[in-house]
């Protein structure tokens, strides 16, 4: 009884409808955190008394890099559910979000450097974090690649989910590399267990625009989410009355 | 659950955690040169060879950055507040070198145990603060007398 309302989200039909109506208000939602963090980070938070105003591209770089990892831990959740349940729903995630993961990697790695430079000395160094995340990166492309390279359909997801399942294991290597390991790169800004180490006129808009940031993909995935299952299921009745009956 | 599902999730999981073994067990391996840069610990210790290519890191120990004033030379000791090296290095810092920062430099150890760097890069870490904050910061442990200085210089 209680898992009613997961088994429900298998089905491409009763998904299309309940994300029709999510969407939307989860897309603005993010939209306009993510706008109101950015503009507070950018123009008004205080600068930082070392880097001065280079500090800024916090607000971009760490957003993105969580929303990379992030994106990545649900491809492998939903790989995982895909590969012992079968269920349907899991593939067209995987497709749906893949690019938008390797985007915010590849995000994560420019804005890394550009903010690298003015502060380490270097645009790039090959300690364990940065190295990593490269990683992550390539896992994105290989999961992108291989789900779009294959025609066999029934191929194509499998072998997406073993990739992004066995890619599982580099994230708590992104994760941990900054605490286990000697890296150029800083320790996380963001944890669980304590303060960040700064003010909160610096960390509020940090935080806004990470909800911001989250809740942008999510209303993002959604809609490619949808076009993907009207793709997938072009042939079914409840597709063909759903477009006859509201449009594309 | 239906017992082929069952199996499945067996097999996955299982595999998985074969994996990650796999992948720590090489991590652990690899550790030293997974590390980025060697800690001063670890060249007293005799552990960073010599004559290589090696980084170096360390926090800058107060009032040791000796300038030349001609040249773009630079001298200063880095610590891990148990050992210190000496690093020497000829060119341009980066903005955030100061002394209680942290640095990784890239070069090689000479017969004299010194460090000659031809790179140095400058850590940062996750604490920020507005630059009054800061200032605020440095009058309070100013004002809070010389207690705090003997402690800093000793590093």
């Amino acid at each position: 009884m209680r898992w009613v309302w997961f088994h429900k989200l298998a089905s491409p039909k009763w998904f299309y409808s309940w994300s029709n109506f999510w969407a939307l208000p989860v897309f603005c939602f993010g939209c306009l955190c993510l706008a109101i963090g950015l503009v507070w980070g950018l123009a008004f938070a205080p600068e930082d008394y070392q880097q001065g105003n280079s500090f800024r591209i916090i607000y971009i770089h760490v957003p993105v890099a969580m929303l990379a990892q992030s994106c990545y831990l649900a491809l492998g959740v939903a790989s995982f559910v895909f590969l012992v349940w079968q269920m349907k729903m899991a593939p067209i995630f995987i497709k749906a979000m893949a690019p938008i993961g390797a985007v915010m990697a590849l995000i994560a790695l420019v804005s890394g450097a550009i903010w690298g430079k003015p502060t380490w000395g270097t645009w790039w160094v090959w300690d364990a974090r940065l190295t990593s995340v490269l990683v992550l990166f390539f896992l994105y492309m290989g999961i992108i690649a291989l789900q779009s390279a294959l025609d066999d359909l029934v191929l194509a997801n499998k072998a997406a989910a073993v990739i992004s399942v066995v890619g599982l294991i580099n994230l708590p290597i992104i994760k941990y590399s900054v605490v286990l390991l000697e890296t150029l790169h800083q320790g996380p800004t963001f944890t669980l267990t304590k303060k960040p180490e700064m003010p909160p006129e610096m960390w509020l808009p940090l935080l806004c625009a990470v909800i911001g940031l989250y809740s942008f993909v999510a209303g993002l995935v959604l809609w490619r989410m949808q076009s993907e299952i009207l793709m997938r299921e072009h042939r079914s009745s409840w597709v063909k009355q759903e477009v006859m009956e509201n449009g594309l | 659950m239906h017992p082929v599902r069952k199996k499945r999730l067996l097999v996955i999981t299982v595999i998985v955690l074969i994996l990650s073994v796999v992948v720590g067990l090489v991590m652990y391996a690899l550790q030293q040169n997974i590390n980025l840069f060697f800690s001063p610990s670890q060249i007293a210790s005799g552990e960073a060879p010599r004559h290589a290519n090696i980084r170096a890191g360390g926090m800058v120990v107060q009032g040791s950055v000796k300038r030349n004033l001609d040249t773009l030379a630079v001298a200063f000791d880095v610590t891990d507040f148990q050992h210190k090296v000496t690093i020497e290095y000829r060119g341009i810092l980066p903005d955030l070198f100061r002394e209680g920062q942290g640095i990784v430099a890239q070069g090689k150890l000479n017969e004299n145990g010194v460090f000659e760097a031809t790179e140095v890069l400058a850590k940062h870490d996750e604490k920020y603060m507005p630059p009054e904050i800061s200032e605020a910061l440095k009058n309070a442990q100013n004002s809070m007398g010389e207690s705090k200085e003997p402690a800093q210089s000793t590093y």
